[in-house]
């Protein structure tokens, strides 16, 4: 179906079936329970699942395939961040200018910093698209924002004011946020369902679309002779070349793919909320995309999903919970144990979450080289390979009888 | 004019003078051998054959046209393509898709996206490749990683990709080694049968001397650098000065 073969078609489905569903899948707990706060069914973390899955599929495209590691991912985020709010402020609150305006611009951004990083390999590779973005950082956070030439507003981040020309935008007719077509961003239907409480968002569901649209674009590409071609680049290069194949066209392509793909992101991320800041395109963000994707699985399809959608919920789950919420967890233990499992805990929660998923990267580096995916994969195995040996054993005694 | 011309090449490797003077001229639709004992420099002449070395001196001409200063896959689209010493392969693809690449880039010449058709509804590139692996005898390997093949199978591969771009030179170093007996002898039948069959020259470096006096029809033996003597097979086998530097057997 769709030009896929059968076992991607239904990995598409899957994937799509449960983007849909998400906030059921997503929402298990009462939302009177105490185990409530880890629900992450609410739009703006079902945002970030999507929006930074479609980043980390985009960053799968390059690094995965062809192995060039880019660490400056986040400048193409920013430059989409930016885009599309310029496209707030120009022509009004509609999303859809803002989306196709950071595609492009990412894409030229994109071409020009990947034909200068290509030209090397490696690690030159990956310090050169460091460069790059600690630049577009620098230009963003000062030097573009000055009172003569205010491109992004500096420390405040980019944002509308009432004086922004918005030359299609009715005030009467439409939103005063971001819309599609008078379809709020915010727009969130509540349905009570016993104890539970689901939410379904406008902007949800417009970047999970997109995101389908996304991952089905990424299929079609890893399956395509281009993927080949790309796979080939990080697997022999010297073969390539001598195949009479010039690599260059094959990855700066993926490169320009990958970075619209986090343009793409970056606008969707103004679109939901229509602020965008420098610190979008600091380093630590083009390193997240990189943990991302490598806990996920680099190179397979639905990892990079996966990776997004582990961090993010480790970013605002395990962010949240703090000694007190620990201490009334424990509270059935005598004070002097309770005090001394909270106090082992601390560390790993709340500011320390970051600590927490360190060693969870750790552990997926050392013993699941191909990342959750493969976590996965070994699971499936274990228990078919326990079937099998159950039924052979059941063969064997046949013979005997 | 041969089709391969060397003239007074030359290449030095910080103090050692790896390639000096070499002169060679490779006849058209030929099987050219070149041997020599090792370090005698076979590998580096290649080399610089194909753009990964540029030599210091001389000049290359392949079919009338100067090779230097163009980049290997420019070169391999002269009709130009090269079995290595050690195999280069796709090792994290399958068999079949390795085998696919050259017949793509066969087709396309350099680069045609091809991001949204599917690889397999390319079935004239299928066909091809398949084919290619049947000649091979490698067709019951075709969802194998190519890491995980042996030596000699990585090298028939290698060797099945080369000519199904259906080059119009084909170097070949040391293209039987690593594999076993049944193996080598095949791999000979397969060459002779191509260099009967096609419009096609082979420059061949060998160290087998089976192979060698089987395939070649002219033999050319490099010692430190320089040719020593370049002549018919049955002539080089009684050569004195062939013996004493190569096969070592002083007379
Ligand atoms: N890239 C290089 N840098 C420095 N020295 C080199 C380089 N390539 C080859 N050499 C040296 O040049 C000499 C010739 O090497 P070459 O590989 O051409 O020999 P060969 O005839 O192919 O030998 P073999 O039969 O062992 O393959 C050797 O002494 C080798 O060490
Ligand atoms: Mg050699």
């Amino acid at each position: 179906m769709f030009g896929l073969n059968k076992k991607d078609t239904s990995v598409l489905i899957i994937v799509a079936v449960m983007v849909m569903l998400a906030p059921f899948l997503l929402n298990p707990f009462p939302s009177a329970s105490g185990l409530a706060q880890f629900n992450a069914g609410y739009p703006d973390l079902m945002q970030k699942f999507v929006i930074f899955g479609i980043f980390a599929i985009g960053f799968n495209i390059l690094f995965g395939l062809t192995g060039y590691l880019s660490f400056g991912h986040a400048a193409f985020l920013g430059v989409g961040s930016y885009s599309c709010v310029w496209m707030f402020k120009l022509l009004g609150y509609n999303v859809l200018p803002g989306i196709l305006l950071s595609i492009a611009v990412s894409g030229v951004f994109a071409l020009l910093i990947g034909y200068v990083s290509l030209r090397r390999s490696g690690i030159y590779f990956s310090i050169l698209t460091l460069a790059f973005a600690q630049m577009s950082y620098a230009l963003a956070y000062s030097v573009l924002s000055n009172p003569k030439f205010n491109l992004t507003n500096g420390e405040t981040g980019l944002q509308v004011y009432a004086d922004d020309p918005q030359w299609f935008h009715n005030p009467d007719r439409l939103p005063d946020l971001p819309h599609l077509f008078g379809l709020s961003m915010r727009a969130t239907y509540k349905l009570d369902l016993g104890a539970w409480e689901f939410q379904f968002n406008a902007g949800y569901y417009l970047c999970a679309v997109i995101m389908l649209a996304c991952f089905y674009l990424a299929i079609r590409i890893f399956r395509s002779p281009f993927g080949m071609m790309l796979r080939a680049v990080k697997s022999n290069q010297q073969r390539m070349n001598y195949t009479g194949l010039n690599s260059r066209p094959y990855t700066l392509a993926a490169f320009v793919i990958s970075g619209m793909y986090a343009g793409l992101a970056g606008g969707l991320l103004s679109a939901v909320d229509p602020l965008a800041g420098a610190e979008r395109m600091q380093w630590t963000a083009s390193g997240e995309v990189v943990l991302m994707t490598i806990l996920g699985g680099a190179g397979t399809l639905i990892g990079p999903v996966l990776g997004a959608g582990f961090i993010k919920y480790f970013e605002n789950i395990f962010s949240k919970i703090n000694d007190y919420v620990l201490h009334s967890w424990f509270s059935f233990l005598p004070d002097g144990m309770e005090d001394a499992v909270v106090f082992l805990i601390h560390p790993f929660i709340g500011k320390g979450w970051h600590l927490t998923l360190g060693i969870l990267f750790m552990l997926v580096v050392i013993f699941l080289p191909g990342g959750l995916v493969e976590g996965g994969q070994r699971l499936v195995n274990w228990i078919r390979g326990r079937k099998a040996k159950s039924s052979t054993a059941a063969h064997e005694t046949n013979p005997a009888e | 004019m041969g089709i391969l011309e060397v003239k007074d090449v030359g290449k030095r490797f910080g103090g050692l003078q790896a390639l000096s003077d070499v002169n060679l001229s490779v006849k058209e639709n030929s099987v050219h051998a070149i041997i020599g004992p090792n370090g005698a420099g076979k590998s580096t002449l290649l080399n610089c054959l194909v753009g990964k070395l540029i030599p210091d001196t001389g000049s290359v001409m392949f079919d009338g046209q100067s090779v230097l200063g163009r980049a290997p896959y420019e070169i391999n689209q002269m009709g130009i393509s090269r079995v290595f010493q050690t195999p280069e392969i796709f090792g994290d693809l399958t068999v079949l898709e390795n085998m696919m690449i050259p017949c793509f880039a066969k087709r396309d010449g350099a680069f045609e996206l091809n991001a949204l058709s599917a690889v397999l509804k390319q079935n004239d590139i299928l066909e091809r490749a398949e084919h290619m692996l049947e000649e091979m005898n490698m067709a019951d390997k075709r969802g194998m990683h190519a890491a995980a093949l042996s030596r000699g199978d990585k090298r028939r591969l290698e060797i099945g990709m080369c000519l199904s771009q259906e080059p119009r030179l084909l170097l070949l170093d040391e293209p039987t080694a690593g594999m076993a007996r049944a193996d080598t002898n095949n791999t000979i039948d397969l060459l002779k049968q191509i260099s009967e069959e096609r419009d096609i020259t082979i420059a061949i470096i060998e160290h087998d001397m089976h192979v060698v006096f089987s395939l070649a029809n002219r033999i050319t033996v490099l010692a430190q650098g320089t040719p020593l003597v370049e002549d018919d097979p049955q002539n080089i086998r009684g050569n004195p000065k062939v013996r004493e530097a190569y096969l070592g057997e002083s007379a």
